[in-house]
């Protein structure tokens, strides 16, 4: 166990992380995430009034649907991501542990009409911290879900349904942090454990830790906040221009807006870029990447070992001219300059859940 | 019981006459967790008590392992380049790191037997 936002996490089972890890991209895990934010957003129009906060298109999700998106500050960076869910008559935001606090302030301060009260007509900022959160994800997922939840096998990626199980109500989302089909599932704190124990009973789940998310997530390409971005990263620096609709590239009215778009058009002095390193020595965060001449281009923001890459994979930010894809660069690990390339990301295929074949 | 010496640093040692054979416990690898690469020195370099000799990178982290004692590095386990899970499977045998010609024996006189390094582990974890 290791102390992680002010929870105490465990890092891995006595299974391991490469065994967690493989296990994931073979059957199923559950990892333990009740220690990410829940909150909910209630009252007129609270999809316009979280625009006014984050650059995603809020206004556009349909209901039953989700979306990644990111609060950001004046200057375009981000003060956290999350994800946004359209349950119909209120929206409900997961974000990430370690921001809650601030993000639940800055929805109270900020959100226009924001009440911790409820107040008529304004929006109100309810702090779900009675409910975990269970993130069921492998290939094996949908069919474990689908005996207790029948029917969750066939929502779309991205999509949300409640359902009753053993008498519990469960917000089901079908999402998550690894780059494999699988869910988020919310439950009332006083069910988790017999929840997360109805799904361990079937023989192709297993608990998964820290370690193993972090592995998973980072073959998957996928950003940890605090390490790939922060508040002086922007979404287009961070190559995640793609959160971004368009029509809120062309309205702009989230914070930072001025600096964003104009990266839209004009580009970003730095990219997020994956990079696989030759051989086997893994280049972990904090790494200087450097050009042929051994001028500093740029930083490893997360590195390891990809048990499924089967070898060491990571993402880091370089100057936009070193940034195409195949470009030479040295990992500067321990005093010595190691070759590797600029890659695509993820390093292993994504396989969400695209629908019937 | 085993011949084997062990230091706080967690690493262990075999001594055939001057030659000390080197590698991390079983408690430091269950500590480590999966080992996936490891950077061993190179042969003919000195090696200073307590100073710099080998990394081992787990999936989690990267630690150095210190050189237990002082001398010269005489072999090094190839076998680690290709297989470094050796260090979890068999890591007073097979996954043993480097072998050194030492130059004071009498450091070999602060090591705890294999008993006293048990009860130091236990008092740690």
């Amino acid at each position: 166990m290791v102390p992680f936002a002010g929870y105490e996490m465990p890092v891995q089972y006595p299974a391991g992380i490469l065994t967690e890890h493989n296990h994931t991209r073979a059957k199923a895990s559950i990892f333990d995430v009740s220690h990410m934010g829940q909150v909910s957003l209630h009252g007129d129009n609270p999809a316009a009034a979280l625009e006014t906060l984050v650059p995603g298109d809020i206004a556009g999700l349909a209901a039953g649907r989700m979306r990644y998106t990111m609060f950001t500050n004046e200057t375009g960076g981000i003060l956290d991501d999350l994800m946004v869910t359209n349950v119909g008559d209120y929206l409900f935001l997961v974000v990430n542990a370690g921001c809650k606090d601030a993000d639940i302030a800055h929805l109270r301060a900020d959100l226009p009409g924001g009440s911790s009260g409820g107040r008529s007509g304004g929006i109100e900022v309810e702090v779900l911290d009675d409910r975990s959160l269970i993130a069921l994800q492998g290939p094996a997922a949908s069919a474990v879900l689908a005996r207790h939840a029948p029917g969750a096998d066939t929502m779309p990626f991205m999509s949300a349904l409640p359902f009753e199980v053993d008498g519990s109500r469960l917000a089901v989302t079908r999402s998550g942090y690894t780059g494999e089909d699988g869910y988020e599932i919310s439950i009332p704190s006083s069910d988790a454990v017999r929840i997360t124990e109805l799904l361990l009973v079937d023989d192709d789940v297993a608990l998964a830790g820290l370690g193993a998310r972090d592995s998973l997530r980072l073959e998957a390409g996928l950003c940890l906040y605090g390490r790939d971005i922060d508040e002086a990263t922007t979404p287009v620096e961070a190559g995640l221009t793609w959160s971004i609709g368009k029509r809120r590239r062309a309205e702009g009215g989230f914070p930072g807006a001025d600096v964003i778009q104009r990266q839209i058009t004009d580009g970003a002095a730095r990219k997020r870029v994956g990079i696989l390193p030759d051989g086997k020595v893994p280049a972990r965060e904090g790494t200087e990447i450097t050009d042929a001449d051994g001028t500093v281009i740029g930083i490893i923001t997360s590195g390891g070992f990809g048990p499924s890459a089967s070898g060491p994979v990571a993402m880091g930010y370089v100057d936009s001219g070193h940034a195409a894809k195949e470009t030479p660069v040295n990992l500067v690990v321990r005093g010595k300059p190691r070759p590797g390339r600029i890659a695509a990301m993820p390093f292993v295929p994504n396989r969400y859940y695209r629908g019937q074949e | 019981m085993s011949d084997l010496k062990y230091s706080k640093e967690h690493e262990w040692i075999r001594l055939e006459d001057d030659i000390a054979t080197v590698g991390i416990s079983n408690f430091a690898q269950e500590q480590l967790g999966d080992v996936v690469f490891v950077e061993l020195p190179e042969v003919g370099k000195q090696v200073v008590q307590n100073g710099d000799a080998a990394v081992v990178e787990s999936v989690k982290a990267a630690s150095e392992v210190y050189a237990p004692l002082t001398g010269k590095i005489v072999e090094v386990n190839a076998a680690l380049e290709e297989d470094p899970e050796l260090v979890n499977q068999s890591p007073t045998g097979d996954g043993w790191f480097m072998k050194i010609r030492l130059s004071d024996a009498s450091q070999l006189d602060g090591m705890m037997d294999e008993a006293a390094y048990n009860d130091f582990t236990a008092s740690q974890s």
